[in-house]
Order: structure tokens, then C-alpha cells, then sequence
């Protein structure tokens, strides 16, 4: 028998109440049950960094997190970045300004401790900056230029990022 | 999807013991914050098996003062919390940079310190520090609270003082413990992030008043054995000593008595021994330094 429970939590803005697996991680609830497919699912185990979200403003890897767990939480994903007129997020330009991106499996997990980051409202050194980014794994980059991206977009913030959630409704399964 | 048996989860302390009661077995686990729990399920060799979780029970988490000045440290805190604590960086500093060493700023945001230590493997990166500091276990079970110095809270490798239907519900450092003194912890690894330690090291001193003594000094290992120990002879070397270069190199050879490392893949028995010398040295150095003393 598979066993369920009802949470209620939100996911980008939205309210949302559902039923859970309860062997359900929060990657397979969120990419399966709401197609908020920027969550990646890496290597599964809390190493890669590619599933990584925000829950109550602090950066998680989904895959190691139950869904049930999120009663309560508010979670947020790249999705939540989108501009109203579908605008890049400063950080997100950033990436591309800098070519911090080439096959992008990795890129919503450093984008979302990328705006961890950027919303803590401190300047941090480089040493500091890949201390924080330590949690991604990137095949392709080489990090150097995803370090110059969030460092452009931390410094950018000086001049302060809009708090752009989008109010777009997840699809419902 | 993990491969689970039954999940329950707890609403209260009172409610995982009882949990625990209707549902322990060999094959139930508690899980706080996942980081180790999860990841074992996930590899196959949790499979199957029941959780309990206490995930949710935010009366376990948070750092506060007793009214006697006892630290008192909820299990399911993260290590990110106790590393921004205020109560931590006044007191003891080194266990909030100790726990900063672990995996990475996701983990540290998933993983508990009361995991950290109850699932026993002497890697862990907040134990030496808590073995350095002559920590206290509160367990909560059926029968009530008990409390337990932490070197008898560890049994041997992965197995901890813990009954089946008891509960890891404070980690408690006595003010004689913490009071003025200064610390410092070496985690040696390959990498700077996502690793095991190879060997481990937290020190605290307390020196005189006029910092030319030392008055005490004690030492904690990981990976330096099968548990987390106490390195008895390296205080012994150090306690009383002046505050000088001759008495750290004295403690850093007298660990070499304390230590029992193992040759593994990760590293050889002779690497450990040299870094047990070397790390308590270094260790040493900075924690009186740290103090106020020169060298």
C-alpha cells in the first residue's frame, strides 16, 4: 500500500495543498508533480548541487529532502526568477554575460545559491565566493567563469536586485 | 523515490518515543536531517527500512543557556545554525568553525550536529571538538532523561549508547568546560569541500592569567581510531607546562601514545600518525595564540 500525507506549502508564491508519496524526495514532488523541471536531479545523493532549491530562504538539495517534509515551507526554483515580461533575473544575465553557462545541468542549482548570495547583502571575497559555491559540480566550465558571474551579480547588487517572484500558477499535474 | 518501508513522524519528543516503541526494530532508523540517513537508503544500505523522523520537531533545534551556564545544543540544529549562533561564536568558537568544514553550504544547511554524532563514525567533524569540550548527552527514552559523557556515548565504530527507543535530545558543554578558552580545529583532507577527514584535530587551551601558563589544555582526534577520542597523554604533556614552543612539540609527540589509526584507502596508518603529530602541533600553536599567548 502506498503510503501518502496531505502538506501544504509554497512553491514560488503559489499556496499549493497535495498529497505526497512519502518516499517521495522534494526533486522527484517538484520536477513530477509540478514540472519545475530547473531542478535537476544529479547525482541523487547530495553532492552535485544540481538539485538544489531555497526552503524557507536557505539552499537545500531537493534530493536528499523528503517531500513531506515541506509542510510549511516556502520553497522557491529558478522558475520563481522570471520577470513579469519574461526578463532575465539579473543573476541569470550574468551567467550569460560571463559565459558561466555551457551544457547547463549544473546552472539552476548555482543560480539559486547564487541569489542566497546575492540576497545575504554582503560583499564576500573570491576565496569566500567559491567557498559558497563549493556544493555544485560543473563538467563543463572549469568555474571560473560561474565565480565571475555571481561575483558581478553579488557586486551588481549593490544597486539593489528586484525581488521578482512570479505569481504564474505551477502546472497542476 | 526512496525505497522506504513505513515513515512516521514524530510531533513531539513524547511521540517519536513512542514511535520508537511501537516500530523499532533492526531494520527502523530515526532521521533528522537526511544528509546521512537518506544518502544510505538511497545507496542500498538503508533499503527498505522504517524511519521515524524527527525531522520536524523544532523543540530540538536551536542553542541556549542553561540557567547553571551550560551550552546547551539541540540535535537537530544545522551545522549552518550552530556555525551563525551567537551563543556558539562567544563560547566556543572552534565547534561553529569545526561543523563549517563539513561537505558543503547545502549540507551544512541539511545536516544536524545530533546526527552528526549518533550515527558514530569517528569522521565526524563536530565530535572531536565536542570530546575536546567534555560534552554532555541528554537521552530522552520511556523511562525519562538520562545524561552521559560523551567518550561513553561512543560504543564503537557506527554504534553509540543509544537504546532503541531513546532519543539524542540535547548535547550539553559545562562552563567549567568552555570558560575562557580558546580554541582551534584542523581538518585534514584531500579536497577543500565534499570530503571525509583523512585526520581531524580540535584543541582548546585555558592559560594563566598572565598567559605564560598553560593551564589546561585538551585535545580531541577523528579518524584517529574507531571513534572520536581524547588524546590524555598529549594533556597530560601540555597541562601546567609554560606556553612555549618546547610544550607543544612535547603534546604533539605524547599523541602519538593516544592515537590507534588504521591504514585505509582514504589514507595509511603512517600518514595518520604523522599527522596526529602534526595537526595537534598546529593546533596547539594557534590555540595560544589565540589566547593571548606568544610563542
Amino acid at each position: 500500500m502506498i503510503q501518502r500525507k496531505l502538506i501544504t506549502c509554497t512553491i514560488n508564491g503559489n499556496k499549493i495543498q497535495t498529497m505526497v508519496d512519502v518516499r517521495a524526495s522534494l526533486t522527484d514532488m517538484l520536477r513530477n508533480d509540478y514540472r519545475l523541471t530547473s531542478v535537476k536531479k544529479g547525482c541523487e545523493v547530495g553532492e552535485c548541487g544540481a538539485c538544489n532549491v531555497m526552503i524557507d530562504g536557505e539552499c537545500f538539495n531537493s534530493c536528499i529532502y523528503l517531500a513531506v517534509w515541506a509542510d510549511s515551507k516556502h520553497i522557491r526554483t529558478v522558475e520563481s526568477l522570471l520577470g513579469s515580461a519574461g526578463e532575465l533575473h539579473p543573476i541569470q544575465q550574468a551567467f550569460v554575460d560571463e559565459g558561466a553557462v555551457q551544457c547547463g545541468y549544473c546552472t539552476p542549482g548555482f543560480i539559486m545559491t547564487a541569489l542566497e548570495i546575492v540576497q545575504s547583502g554582503r560583499q564576500y571575497t573570491r576565496d569566500e565566493l567559491k567557498k559558497l559555491l563549493s556544493g555544485h559540480l560543473c563538467r563543463c566550465t572549469g568555474y571560473e567563469n560561474i565565480v565571475n558571474a555571481v561575483e558581478k551579480a553579488m557586486k551588481g547588487t549593490a544597486q539593489s536586485i528586484p525581488e521578482t517572484i512570479s505569481r504564474h500558477r505551477p502546472a497542476t499535474r | 523515490m526512496y525505497n522506504m518501508g513505513a515513515y512516521y513522524e514524530a510531533t513531539s519528543v513524547a511521540h517519536a518515543i513512542s514511535l520508537l516503541q511501537r516500530h523499532s526494530g533492526p531494520t527502523t532508523k530515526i532521521v533528522a536531517g537526511g544528509s546521512d540517513v537518506l544518502i544510505q537508503m538511497r545507496e542500498g544500505k538503508l533499503a527498505g527500512y522504517t524511519l521515524v523522523s524527527i525531522q520536524r520537531l523544532d523543540e530540538l533545534r536551536g542553542v541556549y543557556m542553561d540557567d547553571d551556564e551550560t551550552l546547551r545544543i539541540l540535535p537537530v540544529t544545522s551545522f549552518s545554525h550552530i556555525t551563525k549562533h551567537p551563543l556558539i561564536k562567544e563560547y566556543i568558537n572552534v565547534l561553529g568553525y569545526a561543523v563549517d568544514q563539513i561537505g558543503s553550504p547545502q549540507i551544512r544547511n541539511i545536516g544536524t550536529i545530533g546526527g552528526n554524532i549518533c550515527n558514530g563514525v569517528t569522521s565526524a567533524d563536530s565530535a572531536s571538538t565536542l570530546l575536546a569540550y567534555d560534552a554532555v548527552v541528554e537521552i530522552t527514552g520511556p523511562a525519562g532523561v538520562r545524561r552521559l559523557p560523551i567518550t561513553d556515548f561512543y560504543i564503537k565504530a557506527g554504534v553509540v549508547a543509544l537504546m532503541p527507543d531513546e532519543v539524542l535530545t540535547a548535547i550539553l558543554i559545562p562552563k567549567e568546560s568552555y570558560e575562557n578558552t580558546h580554541g582551534h580545529y584542523i581538518k585534514y583532507a584531500m579536497r577543500n569541500a565534499m570530503d571525509i577527514a583523512t585526520l581531524g584535530c580540535s584543541l582548546n587551551v585555558r592559560l594563566s592569567p598572565d598567559k605564560r601558563a598553560v593551564e589546561r589544555v585538551r585535545v580531541g582526534y577523528g579518524v584517529a581510531g574507531p571513534v572520536p577520542m581524547r588524546a590524555k597523554n598529549a594533556e597530560e604533556a601540555g597541562n601546567g607546562r609554560p606556553a612555549s614552543m618546547d610544550t607543544v612539540n612535547r603534546a604533539a609527540k605524547a599523541a602519538l601514545l593516544d592515537v590507534n589509526p588504521r591504514d585505509s584507502w582514504r589514507a595509511s596508518k603512517a600518514l595518520r600518525l604523522h599527522l596526529a603529530e602534526e595537526l595537534c602541533r598546529r593546533a596547539f600553536t594557534m590555540a595560544i595564540t589565540r589566547a593571548g599567548g606568544s610563542l
